[in-house]
């Protein structure tokens, strides 16, 4: 069999297949052929480039160059000009949008440098079970060099200096609670590790623990260092049964090292780390309901302050970090506070993990230094949407965020700029929504989440958040009024400026946020009885076109509840009190006689 | 397991397995071994990695080619699980997505022996902090 001398690998991603990349692998293929060269360049293609904008993508290797916006016809002179004589085709090589200069290879082009892995840095990588791999990759080496290099108060000056803020979704810089929490005196401190994500849609913590559970082990013995505490303990959710398992491993691994437990590395520094499971409630992601869910009372959250830095865990000083926060330390501490300063926007350091979800080509776990456009992050890394449909929102920060539109779309991400928007970072999910969506469905989702996750503790919570639910339920159903409109937005604010915890403070963004939004689909709803994206099913009606129907008797044979009447080759009729909306006489149809209205 | 006494220890550690690592860093490593890494978090499982991964050991094996086959965690590609990387020594790693026993037998008597690539490549996307 031949070896190869060159790879031409054709995206076929849906965008550049969309801009015809399938008839230029065709081209390319035959065109080698045709010189003979089938046993020393291969053609084929490949997924998604991420870089739709300027598709179709053509990558030469071994050189690494990148062509973009190929047509078919151009593969001749790509045959002609860079395999048979060597030399790049400069009109179709990437240009640089900021130098106007041309890009000769991948390596060095910007767009993939808008991934950069810190958090992640080792998720896909190392094997998460062979804690010789982590050593390896620098592991525990941060928590030596604090051990034996540092005070307490140097590496908290370091973690301040560097900007670091909770991961969580709060944005509270790190480097101050530890202080705080340092500040606090007692005779038993906590360091306490909140892997309780309950973001619907969000995944990253989970991933790290599964990729990578010795960066955050590591991480907690330095917090421990930094606040004088000894014990560390991690919440997570029985849910995550591999996360568990991995993180059980790591843990093992690194006290039989010694790199936990008595006197580690022979500095004295005593440190160990134990699980508390959770059973999956959305409001103990709250601390004060965490502490309270790991004392083993039921898991409400309590009026702060006093704060858990004061008063955590069995009425001792605690201090509370999310997953993706500790894994971000043992990296700045290694690289240094100007390193991870210099990443990102002036009150947003490094970089965020995303969940990308929803209907977007590219599904997965992203990491982003702060300051991205959400253009870039759904276009260009995340492939843009799903079947080439029209973008219409993208919801961050789950049932406790807001839906950002496409006047978004250029706002750089960072904390600030998020609220500023009326949404939040929250834990990193990112749900991508199309022109299918309704907006009054979504918020009803994140609602209905809501009501089931409520403790039930405050009652602007557990009763508002069940009214606001049952108005957009109506409304969803075509009874709403305009006074319910405007009885959403008033009890909306009530909800939030009452309620005792984050949970019920931040539950109705997502309703104020399509109200504000997307108020004309409220409208339609109510005014004119229609849902605009034809979601909410009480507000549809299938017809039979007379014109178009054949009478096949397809679809009568297909109804589940016998709602069409008609004779063999004679115009069909829905009976629109019987149907029960399902739609399966428009997908059995094959002369397009059923239509929506 | 010995306990990591001291700071030098750690570095001990660090150097020896650095060693069996670099290979994994820069594929010009002078060793003959293929790398196979098979991503494997709940979502690489749930599309089946686990399977992939028996496979690739047990074929790997029996057609004796000598490599280190090891699980990772999720790559960030789960649009496209079961996902592995495999590193051919002298080039640069690839990944490959939707990986069956079908696709990954491909991979190992079209890629890993002759160089020539299959179908199902993900272009990887993102840059590491060794670059930054």
């Amino acid at each position: 069999m031949a070896t190869f001398k060159m790879h031409l690998l054709v995206c076929g991603g849906t965008g550049c297949r969309a801009s015809e990349s399938e008839n230029l692998f065709h081209n390319l293929r035959t065109g080698i052929i045709q010189k003979g060269l089938e046993n020393d360049v291969q053609v084929l293609t490949t997924g998604c480039f991420g870089f739709c904008e300027k598709g179709p993508i053509v990558k030469v290797l071994p050189d690494n160059t990148f062509y973009t916006m190929v047509k078919p016809e151009d593969a001749g002179e790509i045959i002609e000009e860079h395999i048979i004589k060597g030399r790049k085709v400069q009109r179709l090589l990437y240009v640089n949008p900021l130098t106007s200069e041309k890009v000769e290879d991948s390596k060095h082009m910007g767009f993939y440098r808008k991934q950069l892995r810190i958090a992640l840095r080792n998720c896909g990588f190392i094997d998460p079970e062979n804690i010789d791999e982590y050593i390896a990759r620098d592991g525990y080496a941060a928590l030596g060099t604090c051990l034996t290099e540092m005070t307490p108060e140097q590496v908290i000056e370091l973690m301040k200096k560097s900007g670091l803020r909770g991961r969580g979704g709060g944005g509270f810089p790190t480097g101050l609670k530890w202080e705080i929490t340092r500040a606090s005196k007692a005779d038993q401190k906590y360091v306490v590790c909140n892997a309780d994500e309950g973001d619907p849609g969000a995944f990253m913590d989970r991933s790290i623990l599964e990729g990578d559970p010795h960066s955050v082990i590591e991480a907690m013995a330095i917090c421990g260092y930094c606040i004088e505490a000894t014990k560390g303990l991690v919440y997570i959710r029985a849910e995550y049964p591999l996360a568990i398992e991995r993180l059980k491993i790591a843990i093992k691994q690194a006290r039989e090292y010694g790199l936990l437990g008595k006197d580690i590395l022979g500095t004295g520094f005593d440190f160990d780390i134990e699980l508390r499971y959770g059973a999956g409630a959305f409001v103990c992601g709250e601390e004060t309901a965490l502490i309270h869910s790991m004392e083993g009372f039921r898991g409400e959250p309590t009026v702060k302050p006093p704060f858990p830095s004061v008063s955590g865990y069995n009425g001792k000083p605690t201090n509370v970090n999310n997953v993706e926060t500790f894994a971000n330390v043992p990296v700045i501490i290694n690289r240094g506070a100007e390193w991870f300063a210099s990443i990102g926007t002036e009150k947003s350091k490094g970089t965020k993990v995303f969940a990308l979800a929803g209907k977007i080509n590219n599904v997965g776990l992203i990491e982003v230094p702060m300051g991205i456009t959400l253009r870039e992050v759904i276009y260009e890394i995340g492939g843009g949407i799903k079947e080439g449909k029209k973008f219409k929102a993208v919801q961050t920060g789950g049932p406790s965020g807001g839906c950002l539109t496409e006047k978004h779309l250029d706002t750089p991400i960072d904390y600030d700029n998020l609220i500023a928007a009326g949404s939040m970072m929250g834990s990193g999910g990112m749900i991508v929504m199309d022109e299918d969506d309704c907006m009054v469905s979504i918020a009803k989702f994140y609602l209905d989440f809501t009501v089931e996750e409520s403790c039930g503790k405050c009652a602007p919570c557990r009763i508002g958040n069940k009214r606001l639910n049952e108005i957009l339920e109506k409304i969803c159903k075509g009874e709403g009024s305009m006074e319910d409109i405007a009885l959403l937005r008033n009890l909306s604010n009530v909800v939030k400026d009452t309620s005792l915890c984050g949970l019920g403070q931040t539950s109705p963004n997502p309703v104020l946020s399509t109200l504000d939004n997307f108020y004309d689909e409220y409208l339609a709803h109510v005014n004119e009885r229609k849902c605009p994206s034809g979601q909410c099913k009480a507000l549809l009606q299938y017809w039979i076109e007379p014109e178009n129907c054949v009478g096949c008797t397809a679809c009568a044979r297909n109804c589940p509840v016998n709602a069409i009447a008609g004779e063999r080759k004679g115009v069909h009729i829905i009976d629109q009190a019987t149907c029960i909306k399902c739609g399966a006489c428009m997908e059995k149809c094959k002369f397009n006689a059923v239509f929506i209205k | 397991m010995t306990k990591i006494k001291s700071l030098n220890d750690l570095r001990a550690i660090k150097a020896s397995v650095e060693a069996k690592m670099n290979l994994r860093e820069r594929s010009d490593a002078p060793e003959k071994l293929v790398q196979v890494k098979v991503a494997m978090a709940t979502c690489g499982i749930a599309s089946g990695a686990k399977a992939i991964m028996d496979f690739m050991v047990n074929e790997l094996d029996k057609r004796q080619i000598p490599a280190v086959v090891s699980q990772t965690g999720c790559m960030g590609y789960c649009f496209a699980e079961p996902t592995i990387e495999v590193t051919v020594p002298g080039k640069e790693p690839i990944v490959f997505g939707y990986v069956n026993e079908k696709k990954a037998d491909q991979i190992i008597e079209k890629y890993i022996k002759n160089g020539e690539l299959v179908e199902g490549i993900i272009p990887v996307n993102y840059e590491s902090i060794e670059s930054k």
